[in-house]
């Protein structure tokens, strides 16, 4: 308990001591760290599922196993744009 | 119990449709290159066309890790393919991530264009490819065949 005073006080010390500057800066990073995590999490379940999916129907169909995989490769890119989508937002709300 | 082996020890020793897909993709990147370069230059000036084109080698280069990584693991197990896709999602990100931080200080580098670059080009070259994969899914019969006289020639 003691600890979580120590830090709950220099957390109010320092706030006290931002400028506005310093509190948009630091709205600004968290912002753009969400932006990037919360993109990540999304495609990285999409992703599983439609693996879990394309494996599901391999194995019922397995003479159709090119048709699944080229439909899934496909699937997986056009999924993996949302993260690159959040990347992109995440560098332009941090350096640019 | 079933004597059917698990789907997932299955492979695959066929043909890579990734990589026939991935080929095609970076075929039809190279032909779009000069009019991104030239539409970059033109919005952001010469930093925005080197941004552009550093942009576009990151896109086909995941294009092709993505393929290899697939097209290499589905020879050896499905298990494998779907360990190193998920975990290639992440590598891969990575790899686009760590490639973006190392230049972003270059006097060279216009993130404006190196972002959208990105988004437009990994977006528009899937679109592109997907036109021609949904056809030849569609309509099979268009797809082009080898006849057994040019195949025994």
């Amino acid at each position: 308990m003691e600890a979580l005073a120590t830090i709950a006080r220099i957390a109010a010390e320092a706030g006290d001591a931002a400028t506005p500057a310093d509190l948009k800066n630091t709205a600004a990073a968290a912002s753009a760290g969400y932006a990037y995590g919360l993109a990540a999490i999304g495609p990285g379940i999409g992703i599983g599922i439609i693996f879990g999916k394309a494996i599901e129907s391999m194995a019922r169909q397995p003479e159709a196993a090119g048709m699944v995989r080229t439909t899934m490769f496909l699937g997986v890119a056009f999924t993996e744009a949302l993260a690159l989508i959040g990347f992109v937002a995440f560098i332009l709300l941090k350096f640019a | 119990m079933s004597s059917n082996p698990s789907v997932l020890a299955m492979r695959d020793t066929g043909p890579s449709p990734e990589a026939q897909i991935t080929r095609d993709i970076v075929k039809r990147g190279i032909i779009a290159a000069p009019a991104l370069f030239v539409v970059s230059w033109l919005v952001w000036g010469s930093d925005g066309a080197w941004s552009s084109a550093y942009g576009l080698g990151l896109v086909l280069c995941n294009f092709m890790i993505a393929a290899g990584l697939v097209a290499t693991t589905a020879r050896i197990s499905y298990a494998l393919m779907m360990a190193a896709t998920l975990f290639g999602y992440i590598l891969r990100l990575g790899i686009v991530a760590l490639a973006v931080m190392l230049v972003r200080n270059q006097p060279w580098v216009d993130l404006l264009a190196l972002g959208l670059t990105l988004v437009v080009s990994h977006l528009g070259l899937l679109f592109w490819e997907m036109r021609y994969v949904s056809a030849t899914l569609a309509f099979p019969g268009l797809k082009p065949v080898i006849s057994t006289e040019e195949a025994n020639v």
